[in-house]
């Protein structure tokens, strides 16, 4: 019988092809949409910051490189990972990432909560060329990050962007981002308190690089790292405990 | 090529090559600040010169309606070249990446270089530049034979086929450049998704357009997985790649999907690639070159409708599997893992029919290396579905996510089960298309076919240990509570296994190259052979030259 049905259904092709847009589509749409729709989804965090515009300029910077090919950026609810790398991820630490930075592989160490873990002078000369910190590594030098300049008169547009697709970025915020880029870099400067009051009093503020005389590419990685897993307590405030793996030798 | 086009269809590729460098060209003045501005070059550039082409050959003789008494298959012989140029350039790529992860300063002191810019080439180069391309000249050579109709117009296929192969061009170009959204098999920026979204729409059309010119009763199930391929990649594309470009003089655009949400459309997204690109598509070509060269029918029709429909349904609730014990609420990761563990039920029917097709045959599978080919791929097809549903379930996955395990099962599918069948179907179908007797070399088809699965074989194996032992590594405790190892401590443990890697990644393209050199020996050979047989159904002789 269901034979007979298959034998006229694929005497059409236009049923087959609505045959397979109905039956590939039910898991995509139960899986997906109600992740907007139910609350729990991504917890609270009413101290959550957003990202200043040297940092998204440095996570633009991660992204290009290709970082998250080798770096994960979520520690997962097992013990083990919570021992070695901190408080688990939660959801709503990536709330405002467009896109999630999460990754798949860790031919490199977990990133998630690496902010303020090390000093920028670490971050400098280990991305100048990672073996002269980490003997053993097999990280890519990146030399050139230091001696390119950081494009930032186009950050207005990255931040209005940004807003557009959910972060909630204020008009002074998109306005000022250029200016806020350069005084977060530059930490004698007037435009200080702006970035302060618009960031928060958390924001960093200094030299990323060591040198003032310019903003590169290194100034905004390093600020970008430097803030990872610091956006919110949220994580370090969550009291459920993680799993413990199955141990092999048990 | 130009002199199979009519009249009409010489004009009509004119103006659209022309469309496409008056977009080249729009978008470089648009980003003349922005590394788009060598995207839009680059487009101007393949767009004149593909005007160039056409003017070049605008005034030949037209082809006659005698054209219309045989099957289209020129796009065909340039996909099957296009394909193996991919492959070759993507495994080198490949190799190149997994000596850096051994040899980290193998690399030139310039942005473009470094790991994470090659990787994406790598991967884009093999999945859409190989893959992709050995999809579509299948795909095509399939539906005529198997609906015995010809193509319904000339011009549509050559864009489909050039027009892809120019997104797959930006794409890879894009990320040497820095030009990607970091969405893994989807890193190729907003304006490449939109002209593969024109594609892919065309491709789609032309597909069905021909169908409906069949001369069968029935639609063989070879191309109900080719429609599956072509369906569900549209939807998957234009889903994860739903993005606000910063402005259209910047090639950076960000994705409309925030953090947890953008993790499920993103795996969503990325496993089904692995299932209705990497599994429907080369199912595809499974379910007609291996019955064909095996001279069997295909064993069971059940089996057929079974592991279709089971695969169509049940793959699209697996992805969340990718991201288990993550900030993804656990409801999702549990569906994820339960359909995954089902998912093997339609997938082991595929492979089981496959092997049994081959039943009657053995005698064929012993003899003809092409063959060898197909069955390997059927093995390693079924190895590598029951490998992915077992890393599917939770335990084993808190072992063996983030570790090269996981490069290895996707190897273990892609070189095992996707290039193997890609092979041993090239080498069936490149006789056939150029008409002659046999490949130029079958001796150079067992050479391929040694080295291919001991490549494989000694990859597969290198990444299972380098993966548990990285991940055991990783958990293990001191007798005081402390965490035995440094993370670096796993990383000079992994040194001896990203070598053998490297080294079975090398043999791996020798033996593609082999191919290519095979297959463009075999063209230039005089050894003609005429086949009276392969010719579309007379009847459509009427209805094309409407």
């Amino acid at each position: 019988m269901s034979e007979f049905f298959h034998r006229k259904l694929e005497r059409s092709a236009i049923g087959f092809v609505l045959a397979i847009i109905a039956a590939a589509s039910v898991g995509g749409i139960v899986e997906i949409a109600p992740l907007f729709t139910i609350d729990e989804t991504v917890e609270a965090a009413p101290d959550m910051r957003l990202y200043t515009p040297l940092e998204l300029a440095g996570r633009n910077i991660y992204v290009r490189e290709g970082c998250y090919a080798c770096h994960s950026q979520m520690i997962r609810t097992l013990r083990d990972e919570v021992d070695r790398y901190g408080p688990y991820s939660l959801a709503v630490e990536s709330k405002n990432d467009h896109p999630m930075l999460w990754g798949s592989k860790r031919t490199g160490p977990d990133l998630a909560r690496v902010g303020d873990k090390y000093g920028d002078a670490w971050h400098v000369a280990h991305l100048t060329y990672p073996r002269d910190v980490v003997p053993e590594s097999n990280m890519p030098a990146y030399r050139w990050l230091a001696r390119t300049e950081l494009r930032i008169d186009d950050l207005s547009e990255h931040l209005a962007a940004q807003r557009m697709v959910g972060v909630p970025y204020t008009d002074e915020m998109v306005k000022d981002a250029r200016a806020d880029a350069y005084a977060q870099a530059n930490p004698d400067t007037d435009g200080v308190p702006g970035v302060m009051q618009r960031y928060g009093d958390e924001t960093q503020v200094r030299a990323f690089d060591g040198v003032t005389s310019q903003l590169t590419e290194m100034d905004a990685l390093v600020a970008y790292l430097q803030i990872l897993g610091r956006l919110t307590d949220a994580a370090h405030k969550n009291t459920a405990a993680p799993e413990t793996s199955p141990q092999p030798l048990d | 090529m130009i002199s199979t086009l009519t009249r009409t269809e010489r004009f009509l590729a004119l103006w659209i090559s022309m469309a496409v460098s008056i977009c080249g060209l729009a978008l470089a003045i648009a980003g003349r600040e922005d590394p788009l501005l060598i995207h839009g070059l680059l487009i101007l550039l393949f767009g004149l010169v593909c005007s160039y082409i056409v003017m070049f050959g605008y005034e030949e003789k037209a082809p006659g309606t005698e054209r219309l008494s045989l099957y289209y298959d020129e796009p065909i012989k340039a996909g099957v070249i296009f394909a193996m140029i991919w492959a070759v350039f993507g495994m080198f790529m490949g190799v190149w990446v997994a000596a850096q992860l051994a040899w980290p300063d193998l690399a030139f002191d310039a942005p473009w270089s470094g790991l994470g810019r090659l990787r994406p080439t790598h991967t884009t180069g093999v999945i859409f530049g190989f893959g992709g391309n050995a999809l579509i000249a299948t795909s095509f050579h399939v539906v005529q034979r198997t609906s015995r109709a010809r193509l319904p117009d000339q011009l549509s296929s050559w864009f489909v086929l050039v027009g892809y192969n120019m997104y797959c061009l930006i794409a890879v170009s894009g990320y040497l450049l820095g030009i990607t959204q970091s969405k893994e098999y989807a890193e190729s920026e907003w304006y490449a998704d939109i002209w593969l979204v024109l594609v892919w729409v065309t491709y789609f059309v032309l597909y069905i357009r021909t169908l409906a010119r069949r001369k069968e009763p029935h639609i063989y199930v070879a191309n109900w997985y080719f429609l599956a391929f072509i369906l569900v990649v549209a939807i998957l594309h234009i889903v994860n790649n739903l993005a606000v470009p910063v402005s259209l003089g910047h090639a950076k655009s960000y994705t409309v999907w925030p953090g947890v949400q953008d993790a499920m459309v993103q795996w969503w997204y990325g496993h089904n690639a692995v299932a209705f690109f990497l599994t429907s598509g080369f199912l595809g070509m499974l379910y007609y070159y291996l019955p064909v060269r095996a001279q069997r029918p295909i064993f069971s029709y059940r089996l057929s409708i079974l592991s279709f429909w089971g695969i169509t349904f049940f793959y699209m609730w697996a992805g969340s599997h990718h991201l288990h014990y993550t900030a993804l609420p656990d409801w999702v990761q549990t569906l994820g893992m339960t359909f995954s563990i089902m998912l093997l039920v339609p997938s082991w029917a595929s492979a089981g029919n496959a092997l049994l097709t081959l039943n009657g045959a053995w005698h064929r599978v012993r003899d003809d290396a092409t063959l060898r080919f197909m069955m390997i791929a059927a093995v390693f097809y079924g190895l590598s579905t029951f490998e992915g549903s077992f890393m599917a379930i939770r335990p084993v996955n808190s072992l063996s996510h983030y570790t090269d395990w996981t490069i290895g099962h996707v190897h273990a599918g892609a070189l095992g089960w996707v290039a193997l069948i890609t092979f041993g179907s090239f080498y069936t179908l490149v006789p056939v298309l150029w008409k002659r007797r046999q490949m130029y070399s079958p001796a150079l088809i067992e050479w391929h076919f040694w080295l291919a699965l001991a490549g494989t074989l000694i990859y597969v194996f290198a990444m299972w240990n380098s993966g548990i032992i990285q991940g055991l590594m990783w958990r293990t405790y001191t007798e005081e509570d402390t965490l035995a190892y440094s993370f670096v401590d796993s990383l000079k443990a992994m040194w001896p296994y990203y070598v053998a890697r490297a080294f079975g990644g090398l043999l791996f393209l020798i033996g593609a190259i082999i191919c290519l050199y095979n297959i463009l020996m075999t063209i230039r050979s005089p050894d003609k052979a005429e086949s009276r047989d392969d010719v579309p159904h007379p009847a459509d002789l009427a209805l094309a030259g409407e």
